[in-house]
């Protein structure tokens, strides 16, 4: 569906899934002190995944190249710090701008294109830009990573620790501010525009509206979105590899998408949560075989549509009582 | 005497060696309900995709109240009060019908793109959407999405998008193909409801209709006019009546 409904729902309906999510964080804070690493991490991930989400949930943009906007953010906020300043913010703002810019200079380009010319033009971009990093030892560290730079105290106040607490603070309130932040957007003229493009572009176009320029906007402002979320894992792992660059993450980014549901932001942060806690679990457990789970899922979000859920589980039940009822009446 | 709205000039089209548009001459004043028929493959819709700038013409020019507009946009014609419909329904499937017209007031008013206030703080806009499915007795519809709405009331949501553009001149591609006979009525209420000022052409295949509804007529056939006039004369036109409503002259 739309994400966008006819009427603004009560306040308290507005506030009460944020309300949710900061008492899940404070959850893991004090329950769960030693996930906290992978806490900060998935916070960092679900900006990234949500940003996804701006461009394939809201504008029916099918792309595989979205983490060379990511890996851009990183390489920046390490830059950044290496050569000139540690300030953790100040190295967010940089990765947001270096991934605004390269989305918005690929998208130039990329958006002359629909459909599957689209989606591999994306992915050579992620691949030029990996490329390019690689080349570029010098400034990227090329094979080895960008390392050795150093972050700041978080507004002044706090260092990194080595429990992670600080670090999933900031991941937290990063990915809690551009959740809010981007769902504000979405929620405007703009945020209709986008649906409306991805619903029917034959229609938007007889409305009038400047399809490739409002796309481009989607676009940058989600490059920046993915830049900040490379800014982040860079300034809390301090490495930056090639890989955050990679086909791969972006595929990863786009399956959490489909397993969490797309055009909403908030299935794109379940489906953060959902795939980094069973590839945390579950590669424990069986670190050859743990991809299954996830192909199971996937293919079961995919083959039963979101709305038949609750039909299917209830018809299950309804089996399983009725299955369970003579089993009761024998005894 | 009326401001002439729309005028082609010479209008072609080719494909290679398919001439599928052969120097129309049109023109359009305010007020004009002008119907165009012909068979199917006389060029009618191509022409409509010419007129908007959908297609680029291969000569000729399309003028819009006095200025040329061959070469913009369609989305700049569009400003210019030039809004189309469609032979087939082109709506946002799941997006819920008021959210539609309000899109295009958004659209129309230039503020499509803004990224910050909430649609919900639009009163005025939502207010102008309002009436306008009220005046289309749709107001009932404001919340449903196309996929759930019959087909007829599909083409009614055309017709309010339309109308939410405030056009000059409306070009109607058969604004009753596919509707079924008992959803026919209301596709009708809604175009005798249309602006008196509005120039508008409408491609019909249903003769009752077009006829009735027209004041005057053009018959395209293979891509070129093949007659014009009122629509007691189009009846009577020995070509006419030949090449379209098969009868021997």
């Amino acid at each position: 569906m739309t994400g966008l409904p006819l009427h603004a729902p009560p306040l308290w309906r507005q506030v009460l899934p944020y309300v949710a999510l900061l008492g899940l964080a404070l959850l893991i804070y004090f329950v769960f002190p030693d996930q906290l690493p992978m806490a900060a991490r998935i916070a960092a991930l679900a900006i990234f995944v949500m940003s996804l989400d701006l461009v394939v949930g809201y504008g029916g943009l099918a792309t595989l190249g979205h983490s060379a906007m990511y890996g851009v953010g990183a390489y920046a906020a390490g830059l950044l710090a290496m050569h000139l300043t540690g300030n953790p913010l100040l190295g967010l703002l940089a990765g947001a701008c270096a991934g605004a810019l390269l989305a918005f200079l690929s998208g130039l380009f990329l958006l002359r294109y629909e459909g599957l010319t689209f989606l591999m033009l994306t992915i050579a971009i992620s691949q030029i830009a990996q490329n390019l990093a690689s080349k570029l030892r010098t400034w990227t560290g090329g094979e080895d990573g960008l390392s050795g730079f150093a972050i700041g105290k978080i507004l002044g106040l706090a260092s990194f620790d080595l429990q992670g607490r600080v670090a999933f603070v900031y991941c937290f309130a990063a990915m809690f501010i551009c959740l809010w932040l981007m769902r504000r957007l979405m929620a405007s003229p703009f945020g209709l525009a986008c649906v409306g493009i991805h619903q029917n572009r034959q229609r938007m176009a007889a409305l009038g509206t400047r399809i490739r320029w409002q796309l481009l906007k989607l676009y940058t402002i989600a490059g920046a979105f993915a830049g900040i979320s490379g800014a982040l894992a860079a300034q809390v792992a301090q490495i930056v590899g090639l890989d955050t660059l990679g086909f791969e993450l972006s595929a990863e980014a786009l399956v959490m998408l489909v397993l969490g549901g797309a055009g909403n932001l908030w299935g794109a942060l379940a489906g953060t949560v959902i795939f980094a806690s069973i590839h945390h679990w579950a590669s424990t457990l069986n670190p050859y075989h743990w991809l299954f789970i996830i192909g199971g899922m996937l293919v079961t979000v995919v083959l039963v549509p979101r709305e038949r859920w609750g039909q299917a589980l209830a018809r299950r039940m309804q089996v399983f009582r009725r299955a369970a009822a003579p089993a009761g009446g024998s005894s | 005497m009326s401001e002439l709205l729309l005028e082609t000039r010479q209008l072609h089209k080719s494909f290679g060696g398919l001439h599928v548009t052969r120097d129309v001459n049109l023109r359009l004043q305010a007020g004009d309900k002008v119907g165009l028929i012909g068979p199917n493959g006389a060029g009618k819709t191509t022409l409509i995709n010419l007129i908007t700038g959908v297609l680029t013409p291969s000569a000729g020019s399309v003028r819009l109240a006095g200025e040329d507009v061959s070469a913009l946009s369609q989305a700049q014609r569009v400003k210019r009060g030039l809004v189309r419909t469609f032979q087939i329904t082109q709506l946002a499937p799941t997006l819920p019908v008021r959210l539609q017209v309000e899109m295009a007031i958004h659209e129309r008013e230039g503020s499509i793109g803004r990224l910050w206030r909430p649609l919900g703080s639009y009163s005025a806009v939502q207010d102008e959407a309002q009436a306008i499915l009220q005046s289309l007795r749709m107001d009932a519809l404001a919340a449903r999405a196309p996929v759930e709405l019959a087909y007829g009331e599909q083409r009614l949501v055309e017709i309010a998008l339309a109308m939410a553009l405030r056009p000059r001149v409306l070009l109607l591609d058969e604004p009753m193909a596919g509707v079924p006979t008992g959803e026919r009525q209301v596709v009708l209420d809604a175009l005798a409801s249309l602006p008196s000022g509005l120039a508008i052409l409408m491609i019909e295949h249903d003769m009752d209709l077009v006829f009735h509804f027209a004041d005057r007529m053009m018959v395209l056939a293979e891509g070129a006019v093949l007659a014009e006039g009122s629509p007691a004369e189009i009846r009577r036109h020995p070509a006419v009546r030949a090449a379209y409503l098969g009868e021997e002259g």
